[in-house]
């Protein structure tokens, strides 16, 4: 297993490389591996010891499809065994093109049908703040396309009415979604007009995209649109 | 029924800190006192019913149990895939509480109806499906529902039986026929219709408020060749279950409930009942003609 406080980029392009099996591509052409990245390296108070600890920070992967970055991570960090990424969706694989909470330790949430995570994730907060665990944040990653789905404006909307300030989402755009978040502040104005912060970073600058996620304000919900490539 | 659900679920929120109760706008008012109260734990989200199925399978991740309630069509049919993946596929539960299934609200028209909720809860695996079949059902069914965490849809009706039955989730007799005499199910609130439809006839009636997971062995002990089953939502939801269980014997039997067709007539809960020959009298007919 990697150790994982020395894992380096050459070592995560690895075991990718391992995951997916392309040679040709590197890191870059995954859209969530930066971000993902920063999250477990800099700021997730969650270890494979406090994988199960209520006040862990939980990461919620809404968008479950393309998890390969995902699992890389995961393996970087230890929550799962490098030999995993070998059999990529295989008959006796406990990881699949989407991932599954029950199979794959660390992992917060089944998903891959878009529009499910935002609504876990207050759901999440919710529960945390009624118990008085009030130190985790919860952190959820969706896709500029997923946002095409109303769940997640239901969630938007009364995240930002209740000003649930333990909850981050993180917008990773590549300019996928077919009609676009056109007009005067893109896709963070659909939050901010909610009540929300909101900070839009180089989804590739590791500074930038702490910077981002540490910019919450008290009293609402954050959220940080990462922008990269677009989408070939 | 509406009226102990508000009465129990207040006790719990005030009882039992694991509890807490998801709402789309509807009784909110009703739960206004416990809102004020647990205000933490009485989560309104407004008309979002997406949002009312993935705030519950939130709050059941972080180890709190919750109860999430609207109208049937609204909690069940609106917010399917959110049932099916954030409860069923996260491997988490939560107590889902319904009113207006099936005709209840007539008045309200097609929009406002689900008969065919219980037949959704059949696609997913492991729900506890309940019926009550009076108000003072409800408490036990509810507060029994809160202790664990596995999946419960509780489904309140305003049509009620005269009495409570039903101690526990197995079929009871309240009517013994001469050995091998058909037999005769009626779930929820459609017992006390079945129990006039039959008056004189050598049956056999056993009632059930817990139609999920079905009482296969009292219905394999009480069940002779002729099997008919009343059900208050959609003829035929129980008939796979049933002939399963009854695969071993030669049998017949006759599934009565909602149709199918959509009606298009508003008013009331019994000309709905009548329609769809679930008063006394049709179920007289259908039982009447099955058994000839």
């Amino acid at each position: 297993m990697t150790a994982p406080t020395t894992t380096s980029a050459v070592a995560l392009d690895e075991l990718l490389r391992r995951l997916t099996g392309d040679e040709k591509h590197s890191a870059s052409a995954h859209s969530t591996l930066d971000v993902i990245w920063v999250l477990y390296d800099r700021l997730l108070r969650v270890t494979p010891d406090t994988a199960d600890a209520p006040d862990r920070d939980r990461f919620l992967l809404s968008k479950g499809h393309g998890p390969a970055a995902y699992y890389a991570v995961l393996a970087a960090k230890g929550f799962v065994p490098d030999d995993w990424l070998d059999d990529l969706a295989g008959p006796e694989s406990r990881l699949g093109h989407h991932p599954d909470r029950l199979l794959v330790p660390g992992v917060e949430i089944g998903s891959g049908s878009l529009g499910h995570g935002l609504g876990l994730g207050v759901g999440t907060a919710l529960g945390l703040r009624a118990q008085g665990i009030l130190t985790p944040r919860v952190y959820v990653l969706l896709g500029d396309a997923e946002l095409d789905e109303g769940s997640n404006h239901e969630a938007i909307a009364y995240a930002g009415a209740i000003g649930l300030s333990t909850l981050t989402a993180i917008v990773i755009d590549n300019r996928s979604a077919t009609h676009g978040w056109p007009g005067p502040g893109g896709i963070a104005s659909r939050f901010t007009v909610n009540g929300w912060s909101s900070v839009t970073v180089d989804g590739r600058d590791h500074d930038a995209i702490h910077d981002g996620l540490t910019a919450n304000q008290p009293g609402r919900p954050h959220v940080v649109v990462a922008v990269v490539e677009e989408k070939e | 029924m509406r009226d102990s659900f508000v009465a129990t679920t207040t006790a719990l929120l005030a009882d039992d800190p694991r509890t807490a109760l998801v709402l789309a706008d509807i009784s909110a008012s009703a739960f206004e006192s416990a809102a004020r109260r647990h205000p933490d734990r009485v989560l309104n989200v407004g008309i979002r019913e997406q949002l009312m199925i993935g705030v519950g399978g939130g709050l059941a991740l972080t180890g709190m149990r919750p109860i999430v309630h609207s109208y049937a069509t609204f909690v069940v049919d609106r917010a399917y895939e959110q049932i099916k993946l954030d409860l069923g596929h996260q491997g988490v539960g939560a107590v889902l509480v319904s009113v207006g299934a099936s005709y209840d609200g007539s008045t309200a028209g097609r929009t406002h109806m689900s008969p065919g909720d219980v037949a959704l809860f059949d696609t997913l695996d492991g729900w506890t499906v309940q019926v009550p079949g009076h108000p003072d059902e409800v408490p036990g069914l509810l507060r029994a529902a809160v202790q664990h965490d596995d999946p419960v849809y509780l489904r309140l009706s305003s049509q009620s039986n005269r009495a409570a039955y039903g101690g526990d989730t197995r079929l009871q007799v309240l009517q013994r026929g001469t050995p091998g005499a058909p037999l005769v199910v009626a779930v929820g609130p459609m017992l006390d219709p079945t129990l006039m439809a039959v008056a004189g006839l050598d049956v056999t009636v056993a009632y059930t408020h817990t139609p999920r997971p079905f009482d296969v062995d009292g219905l394999r002990t009480l069940a002779g060749s002729e099997v008919i089953v009343v059900e208050p939502y959609l003829a035929g939801t129980s008939s796979a279950i049933v002939s399963r269980a009854l695969s071993h014997v030669p049998h017949r039997l006759l599934s009565l409930g909602v149709g199918q067709a959509e009606v298009r007539r508003y008013g009331s809960p019994e000309d709905h009942a009548r329609w769809h020959g679930l008063d006394a009298e049709g179920l007289r007919r259908s039982i009447s003609a099955f058994l000839g």
